[in-house]
């Protein structure tokens, strides 16, 4: 057996050329032998085949601007329905006079969230208190009016995107917290706490979301007594809230499965209380494991907003649905569905990209 | 004697437990377990693994429930009583096996969170104490780390460092090095003795010969939920007078 001692130390040198770049990766996925550079020209012909046309449509025979069909020359898409209904679109049938109102609302509520997005705005303590406890009152006092001599503004008004985003907004703020509490809840060691939340989710989330709203609109008024009446948002507000809440619920607590025991032990010993080790400790570490889950959930949120047509909301699906079922705009649903996705689609993945954000700045390991 | 100046003549009783018995559903796990612990000894407890002395040593501040007999610690009952935990668990500092440090917070917030929380001080205050510990157990450099970013014998110092700041007056420790790389075991071990050396009052469960022939007072050693053997480490280790204390001490000095 002869011993043997290292007494070189190599030095770490470049990777050789030819192995980086993009060429060399087409050379190593798209054309690396005959079979796959074939498919790939293939899928490459395929995908302009059915794009230049929609292209072409879309945008370069399309009409824009124009205040009726007769506007429609080009044999393209005719944006001009949208280009007419947009404020329709956006406010429902909020009143011309007080449009200034709604978009007050928006702006102050973009305004909120740049702040509270943007890395080093200062003041950010008082931003998020604004944005939980008084912007609500703010939106509110604004959109419906009835104080400081602003006319009342009845929530059968309210519609288009404003009305989609006051049901999205309200449903996650509102169903967030309650979701923690439920999810805590269904985990405690108290049976009747634990037992009223098991009820509560399994109830909430067995049940479809229309059936929710349809209870909410037509039975509860049934149970209400003579003359007392809630508004119909309103109670779609809380059915979504509670349904929401539901689900939110079992997406935390398999976030709070995911903490070692470890962790409640640390915060034991070192004597926090539960709601100190939860708030502290717990919570933090389980949302930001789950953070994908729960923007799935505000996700699925926003795009479900669109089922509170059936009990005569109008929201932003609603309404372009009801301007191209308008005789003298029939034919344009493709435009009206295209507009409609787009929005929708915006929303979403700026929810979406904005949580790949936080998840990377929460980052704590190399 | 530290409390030499006490009226009282007798030594000062820091834990004491009196015919302690626990249960898992069927598992007898603690029998008839008494000891006391004055104020200032440090007790090194081993034994092999489901003995029961991580168990013993986490009914000391109620990370787990003993279901018969007594438990006093500085002179409080340990009992359902919410408002005796919370003040036992001030007083007593635990050292965790995974270490179990924070790893959504810095270093220096792991070891400002509690005095901040629990004992209500300013986070400068909290913040300079914890730095005091952070020099004392040699990495003041990383406060601002996480704890994902330090080698394991650094986290665990951490962890040391993070209990230190609550101020306790008795320290647990659950096998502090036994998830430790061998060369960061020593590190471990050095903050401790320190520590002993300062006249902290300790039970280590730990199975570091080495030192609990350096800083224990006494060695106990445990079997299925019983103390078996209890006495200085130069008579534990060479005179084991109980047949298992003796099989135990051959397979593991053994090798």
């Amino acid at each position: 057996m002869v011993a043997y001692v290292n007494t070189e130390t190599l030095p770490s040198l470049p990777p050789p050329k030819g192995l980086q770049g993009p060429a060399a990766w087409m050379r190593q996925n798209l054309f690396s032998n005959w079979i796959n550079g074939t498919i790939t020209v293939v899928l490459v012909i395929g995908i302009l085949a059915a794009l230049i046309p929609f292209v072409n449509w879309a945008f370069i025979k399309a009409d824009w601007v124009g205040t009726s069909r007769d506007d429609c020359t080009s044999g393209g898409a005719c944006w001009v329905f949208v280009y007419v209904h947009f404020k329709l679109f956006m406010l429902g049938l909020y009143p011309e006079a007080e449009t200034w109102r709604a978009l007050l609302v928006g702006g102050i509520l973009v305004l909120t969230l740049a702040g509270l997005m943007i890395k080093g705005v200062p003041l950010k303590k008082y931003i998020q208190i604004f944005a939980l406890f008084f912007f609500p009152i703010v939106a509110y006092v604004l959109l419906s009016g009835g104080y400081f001599g602003l006319p009342h503004v009845e929530t059968n008004f309210w519609g288009g995107l404003l009305l989609t985003l006051v049901i999205a907004i309200v449903g996650i703020v509102a169903a967030f917290p309650l979701g923690i509490l439920l999810a805590l809840g269904r985990r405690s060691s108290m049976p009747i706490v634990k037992a009223i939340c098991v009820v509560f989710i399994e109830v909430w989330r067995g049940v479809p979301l229309i059936t929710v709203l349809f209870m909410s609109s037509v039975m509860l008024p049934l149970f209400l007594p003579e003359g007392m009446e809630i508004d119909k948002l309103l109670r779609a507000l809380v059915g979504i809230t509670l349904f929401q809440a539901a689900y939110l619920a079992e997406v935390v607590r398999s976030g709070l499965q995911a903490i070692p025991k470890g962790q409640t032990e640390a915060a034991n010993a070192l004597g926090l209380t539960y709601w100190q080790g939860m708030y502290k400790v717990i919570l933090p570490q389980a949302l930001k494991i789950v953070i994908p889950g729960i923007v799935n959930s505000f996700i699925a949120l926003f795009k479900d907003t669109s089922l509170v047509l059936i009990i005569g909301l109008f929201d932003l699906l609603a309404t372009i649905q009801g301007a191209f079922s308008n005789p003298k705009w029939l034919g344009y649903a493709i435009e009206g569905y295209l507009f409609a996705a787009l929005v929708y689609w915006i929303f979403c993945f700026g929810m979406s990209r904005y949580s790949q954000h936080v998840e990377r700045s929460l980052k704590t390991t190399h | 004697m530290e409390n030499a100046n006490a009226t009282n003549a007798k030594p000062e009783i820091a834990v004491s437990l009196r015919d302690v018995n626990k249960w898992y559903g069927e598992f007898h796990v603690l029998k008839n377990v008494n000891l006391d612990v004055e104020r200032g000894q440090r007790i090194v407890i081993c034994g092999p693994s489901g003995s029961g002395k991580s168990t013993m040593i986490r009914c000391i501040n109620r990370l787990e429930e003993h279901q018969a007999g007594q438990i006093i610690v500085d002179g409080i009952e340990l009992n359902n009583d919410l408002k005796n935990i919370d003040q036992i668990r001030r007083e007593v500092g635990m050292v965790f096996q995974h270490f179990n440090l924070f790893p959504h917070l810095t270093v220096l917030e792991n070891c400002c969170l509690a005095p901040m929380w629990v004992r209500k001080i300013p986070r400068k205050q909290a913040e300079a104490t914890a730095m005091e510990y952070l020099e004392r157990v040699k990495i003041p450099h990383q406060a601002k780390k996480y704890p994902g970013q330090l080698s394991g014998g650094q986290q665990q110092r951490v962890a040391i460092a993070r209990s230190l700041c609550m101020k306790p007056r008795i320290m647990l420790f659950d096998e502090p090095t036994s998830a430790l790389d061998p060369e960061m075991i020593k590190e471990v071990l050095d903050t401790m003795i320190e520590l002993a050396e300062s006249g902290m009052t300790m039970l280590c469960v730990t199975h570091e010969m080495g030192f609990a022939k350096t800083v224990a007072d006494s060695v106990i050693f445990m079997d299925a939920g019983q103390i078996i053997e209890m006495n200085t480490p130069d008579e534990f280790f060479n005179h084991p007078q109980h047949e298992r204390s003796k099989l135990f001490l051959s397979q593991i000095l053994g090798h």
